[in-house]
């Protein structure tokens, strides 16, 4: 059964959080070869993270 | 006592105040929570003695303080709503509504103090519960193991609230910058 993007969105940002496993982190990848929209959400969230760490070593 | 010890702290006590309130959200809870560091940082200058970097010390200490803040304040704080505004992002058959597009050069706004101050503003549009287990997680660095300790939810509500901050902060920049 092939993930539904509400359901690969959730999986990207889980993946920030937790390990999601072997089984969960093939089908997301599965997905976001596929998915343009969900690839564009994974990047944005990884960009995220990189903005959050330089926002906090900005005096 | 050292004096230079105490003066180089002292000196770092902007950087520390703007670490804190990013968390805290709260001027006075900030303050106590640095407050709180430097006199543990003084009373503490023997423990510091060979280690290289005294931000990086005083960053450690502030970290547990301000955990002792949000401890203190977590059950002033419900979390507000539901999490409905994630249902209107998808159809029923849970494709994207709209889908997210390619934003132009993110690397270029990390060099831009304006990308920044964007940022920030949207940070204080998220709902203080959101953005309290937000921060903890990208700005305090903690697990969501301690994180759930911390706030005394389940790892499952945990993960909801980072995807809730995260999805609102990926609309909000793309309001505030991307899309401009």
């Amino acid at each position: 059964m092939m993930l539904s993007c509400k359901e690969a969105s959730r999986l990207v940002s889980q993946g920030l959080d937790r390990d999601l496993g072997l089984f969960a982190r093939a089908r997301l990848r599965l997905h976001l070869a596929i998915c343009e929209g969900c690839t564009n959400f994974k990047k944005q969230m990884d960009f995220l993270r990189r903005a959050l760490r330089e926002l906090a070593t900005r005096s | 006592m050292n004096d230079d010890f105490r003066s180089r702290v002292e000196r770092e006590r902007p950087y520390l105040l703007r670490y804190a309130a990013l968390q805290l959200r709260d001027a006075h809870a900030a303050e106590d929570a640095v407050q709180d560091t430097l006199v543990a940082a003084l009373a503490g200058e023997a423990s510091f003695a060979g280690r290289s970097n005294l931000r990086t010390w005083l960053t450690g200490i502030l970290k547990h303080k301000i955990i002792d803040a949000i401890r203190r304040s977590r059950r002033e704080a419900p979390v507000e709503g539901d999490a409905s505004e994630l249902e209107a992002l998808f159809t029923e058959n849970g494709h994207w509504a709209d889908p997210p597009a390619a934003w132009p050069d993110p690397e270029a706004a990390l060099e831009q103090q304006r990308f920044f101050a964007a940022l920030q503003a949207c940070l204080e549009r998220l709902p203080q519960k959101i953005a309290q287990a937000f921060m903890m997680r990208e700005h305090l660095g903690l697990e969501t193991g301690e994180i759930c300790k911390e706030l005394a939810i389940t790892p499952t509500h945990c993960w909801v609230l980072l995807y809730r901050a995260r999805v609102a902060l990926r609309e909000c920049l793309e309001r505030e910058w991307f899309g401009k």
